[in-house]
């Protein structure tokens, strides 16, 4: 049968990840952050598959690391949240442009 | 004996440094260092003379020489050193023995043991010892080099005792200061030395050597008489000519004959022993040694002009200085131009070959003119202390207080103890003195049988032999030495005091009177070693020179002369005594012969006129070109642009370029800090932002290679 | 037939995936990220990897997005109205983005990539199970321990003092 080609997928996971990229970059409020995050790491998982289902990756390491990326994106996104929780009750903001304490 | 010959003027040298360095505060010691230096040279150069006195045949033609160091000059050296020969031994007789005299005088006249002791007086001593250092040197040398050196050390010695006392200032401008004097003396005789040096070393270039046995050999002797050189305005002569004049000029400054004669006058503002010291003895006869020394030179070419020179520069000299002492009231000058005088004879005596004659009469002057000079020392001693005397207690002792009191300022203020008008009577005040001094008068003025009628009429006899003119001048010459010396000694002690200070005045210290009697007793003996009946002298020195035979003529004219003087000294100042303020008669008499006699012929003004305003004119042009116009300007403005174009370097180069990169970097730093600080934000967003953007360069980079 | 799905899915994706960052309301974010992970979710289909596709959907959309908005719901700091959404350098990023974007295209495009599907191995879910406790037992242990790690993490970091 006739197989979309394997660079379809890759781009549109390229696609996905700058998508991702640009949110991560320019949004203001830390849970848009958090969620152009989840985009990106959507777009790896894309990548991983594409690439075991056309015999690039042997056996099934394609799809147990795809396995593992999610767990760790729900592992990340928990504490991530808390995180935001925290830096909410300090500072009394979620705008990431103002947690900027690192600052010279 | 003679191998200690070098110790003779190391002594006296080793007693100026010990005094200059150690013994400077301690007058005591500083005089008893002084004695000891010239007593030690004393003593050995009266041995040597013993040990030449029995040598004397063969030391003529084989001199004694102690090499001392030799100076390289290319392949060979020229070796320096000491020689004994007669003529050495003669004046080592002489020399150290009067100096020993006039050391032992010093201590009484510089006032050691006396409230008004001289506050430099070690100083003093220590000059004196290293004049008899360069005069022992001078007659010891074997060379001219050396002698020529020790010649400069007298002139400087000269220099610093004539200015002794260089703070003394006279009210009257036209007086000269002891200051000037010293100037005076050194640079006059500067100009003979110039002369001399030129001669020295034409000599030199010619023969190669300096020494006496090498310059005075046959072979040397006729290479110089031969050899001519030709001058500008002289003419043709040959070269010995030339060099012996040369030589001769040195002479002529030194021993101060005319025209260089000014100098010795105006030098008696040094201290009376200075004045015996250098200016009768010792360094005047110098230059009557240098020629006496140089004999041989001076008579290689037969007939030549140099001998000729010397005899008229000698008697005209003899002649014209007698002329003047005759109206000189101080009792210091009249002794200077005597002694200007009988230099004259001495050359005059060398001149028309009578270099016996010459060498005696030197010798015999030495001994008398010291004694004069130190008499009239002691004469003077004796005057300003009972100037001070009356100064001090003379208001006190009148009734009218205030009259007396502007007396003794006036008299305070410009009383001149020289002055023969101020003396009088003084040989009852003074007769040790006066004894002394007798014989000395009489010494000079030729009277038998004293010293200076035997060398005197030596010089005579020579004269009436060669070159009558010279002997008609000479003669008259010591009419007149006669009359000023009997002129002397009835103005200053015979008579009446003619003022206070003679009144008061008191014989010197032992210190002072024993010198004069023990050089008094030389002015009568001396005279006896050159008898003509036994020449002793001749013997000694003259074998190489024929013997002058005995004139009675001549004799007889010149005693009837020198008695002939006196007897007018008498008639004019003895019979009727010179009363205070009374004018000398000799002026009436004269009128204005006598003036120009009083003014030295003019020859000091007209000295000034000329080459002194020349010379002073010529330092102004200089100075003019070295400080206003020229050198300084020069190096000034070197120093300006030096100065400019640091400063130019530095604005244009350090500050910005040197300092700009320094201060640059430390900007740049700064800057580079201030701007890049910016870049931690503390955001993260951006921060990511910086990373990807560089991520996709790279990618851009690696896509592109 | 295959392409239409394929395209359809993408394009649902990329569009979601542009609102989630481009959209001004928050909760409407949210929803929208539900949507991407679902068409990504038919892209695990396309590629025959269903297990994943539902696991997908559990987790990512079960379990992630909710949590994201239960985190949005229970607290009161959504943003005021009418703020701006988008930060000061958002057009750099933008232009990096797309860069980037166009950099990977580029990049992916010009390289030959095999066209074959590879076979299937028959039993997916049970070789699946097999290699997570033979194979990839170690990072399967670190996993669960991460997941322990990140419970605990979590509590402590957000409770109230």
């Amino acid at each position: 049968m006739i197989s979309i080609p394997l660079s379809w997928y890759l781009v549109v996971a390229a696609g996905l990840f700058c998508i991702g990229l640009y949110g991560v970059l320019s949004r203001r409020n830390a849970i848009n952050v958090l969620m152009s995050i989840e985009l990106m790491l959507n777009a790896v998982n894309i990548n991983l598959v594409a690439f075991w289902r056309y015999g690039m990756l042997a056996g099934l390491s394609g799809m147990v690391f795809a396995i593992f990326v999610i767990t760790l994106a729900a592992a990340e996104a928990a504490i991530g949240l808390a995180l935001i929780i925290a830096i909410y009750r300090s500072r009394d903001t979620v705008i990431v442009e103002e947690v900027d304490m690192l600052k010279w | 004996m003679f191998n200690l010959i070098w110790l003779i003027p190391v002594f006296p040298l080793l007693a100026f440094a010990l005094i200059i360095l150690v013994t400077r505060d301690d007058k005591r010691l500083s005089t008893y260092l002084a004695w000891g230096g010239i007593g030690l040279s004393w003593v050995i150069s009266w041995g040597v003379v013993v040990q030449a006195a029995f040598a004397s045949e063969h030391l003529g033609e084989h001199p004694y020489q102690l090499p001392l160091f030799t100076i390289p000059t290319g392949s060979s050296g020229l070796t320096m050193g000491f020689m004994v020969d007669p003529l050495t031994a003669a004046m080592l007789f002489m020399v150290p023995f009067v100096c020993l005299m006039i050391f032992i005088y010093s201590k009484g006249y510089m006032g050691l043991d006396t409230p008004q002791v001289d506050p430099r007086y070690s100083r003093f001593f220590a000059y004196i010892s290293l004049f008899a250092c360069g005069m022992l040197g001078l007659v010891l040398s074997d060379n001219l080099l050396t002698l020529f050196i020790f010649w400069e050390v007298m002139g400087l010695c000269s220099y610093l005792l004539i200015g002794f006392w260089f703070e003394k200032k006279y009210a009257d401008p036209n007086r000269i200061t002891p200051k000037q004097a010293g100037l005076k003396a050194f640079l006059t005789t500067r100009v003979g030395d110039v002369i001399m040096l030129l001669g020295l070393l034409y000599l030199y270039v010619q023969t190669g050597s300096l020494t006496f046995p090498e310059i005075f050999s046959e072979h040397s002797l006729e290479g110089l008489a031969h050899a001519t050189v030709t001058l500008p305005l002289l003419g043709t002569m040959p070269v010995a000519t030339a060099i012996a004049l040369l030589i001769f000029g040195g002479a002529v400054g030194k021993s101060a004959q005319f025209p260089l004669h000014v100098w010795l006058p105006d030098a008696m503002e040094g201290p009376t022993p200075v004045s015996a010291l250098i200016h009768a003895a010792t360094m005047v006869s110098a230059g009557v040694y240098l020629v006496a020394r140089c004999f041989p030179l001076f008579s290689a070419v037969e007939h030549g002009p140099q001998l000729v020179v010397v005899a008229i520069i000698g008697t005209f000299t003899a002649f014209m200085a007698s002329t003047i002492a005759i109206a000189q009231d101080d009792i210091k000058r009249v002794l200077a131009y005597s002694t200007i005088s009988q230099l004259g004879y001495m050359f005059a005596a060398l001149g028309i070959g009578g270099y016996v004659a010459a060498v005696f009469h030197l010798l015999t002057h030495a001994f008398f003119k010291a004694l004069l000079f130190l008499g009239s020392g002691s004469v003077i001693h004796g005057v300003e202390h009972g100037h001070h005397a009356v100064a001090h207690h003379g208001h006190g002792h009148d009734a009218h207080g205030t009259h007396h009191d502007d007396h003794a300022e006036e008299m305070q203020a410009e009383f001149d103890a020289n002055d023969m008008k101020n003396m009088g009577g003084l040989r009852h005040k003074m007769p040790r003195t006066f004894v002394a001094f007798m014989a000395g008068t009489l010494a000079l003025a030729g009277i038998i049988p004293f010293a200076g009628f035997w060398s005197k009429d030596e010089i005579l006899a020579h004269a009436w032999e060669e070159a009558t003119l010279v002997w008609v001048f000479l003669t008259l010459g010591a009419f007149l030495t006669a009359f000023y010396m009997g002129r002397q000694i009835f103005l200053v002690f015979f008579g009446r005091a003619r003022t206070e200070a003679a009144e008061h005045a008191h014989e010197s210290p032992g210190s002072m009177t024993w010198p004069l009697l023990i050089l008094a007793f030389f002015a009568v003996v001396l005279g006896f070693i050159g008898t003509p009946w036994a020449h002793v002298l001749h013997k000694f020195i003259g074998h190489a020179y024929p013997e002058g035979h005995f004139q009675p003529i001549v004799a007889a004219i010149s005693l009837s002369l020198a008695a002939l003087g006196l007897l007018l000294g008498y008639f004019v100042y003895g019979r009727r005594p010179l009363a205070q303020g009374q004018p000398d008669p000799l002026e009436a008499t004269l009128g204005p012969v006598w003036t120009v006699l009083r003014n030295k012929y003019y020859v000091d003004e007209l000295y000034q006129a000329t080459i002194i305003r020349f010379a002073v004119w010529l330092s102004q042009v200089f100075y003019k070109f070295d400080d206003l116009w020229f050198v300084d300007p020069i190096v000034d403005g070197v120093g300006k642009l030096g100065r400019e174009l640091s400063l130019f370097l530095r604005r244009a180069i350090d500050d910005p370029i040197v300092d700009g990169a320094v201060n640059g970097v430390g900007q740049l730093a700064d800057w580079g800090g201030r701007y890049l600080r910016l870049i931690q934000t503390g955001r993260m967003q951006e921060y990511l932002l910086f990373g990807m953007t560089v991520l996709l360069m790279l990618l851009g980079l690696y896509l592109y290679l | 037939m295959l392409y239409i799905v394929f395209i359809i899915a993408s394009l649902v994706t990329l569009g979601a995936a542009f609102v989630v960052v481009t959209g001004k309301n928050l909760f409407h974010n949210a929803l929208f990220m539900i949507l991407s992970f679902m068409g990504v979710a038919t892209l695990y289909v396309l590629l025959e990897a269903e297990f994943l596709a539902v696991m997908q959907v559990l987790i990512y959309v079960g379990a992630i997005a909710i949590l994201i908005i239960f985190a949005i719901m229970l607290s009161r700091y959504l943003m005021a109205p009418g703020q701006i959404q988008r930060n000061a350098q958002w057009w750099i990023a933008a232009i990096v983005a797309g860069a980037f974007f166009l950099v990977l295209a580029f990049m992916l495009l010009r390289i030959s990539w095999p066209t074959e599907v590879s076979e299937l191995p028959g039993d997916v879910i049970a070789l699946l199970g097999q290699s997570f406790m033979g194979t990839y037992v170690l990072p399967f242990e670190v996993a669960s321990v991460i997941l322990l790690v990140a419970l605990v993490g979590s509590i402590i970091i957000a409770r109230e003092r």
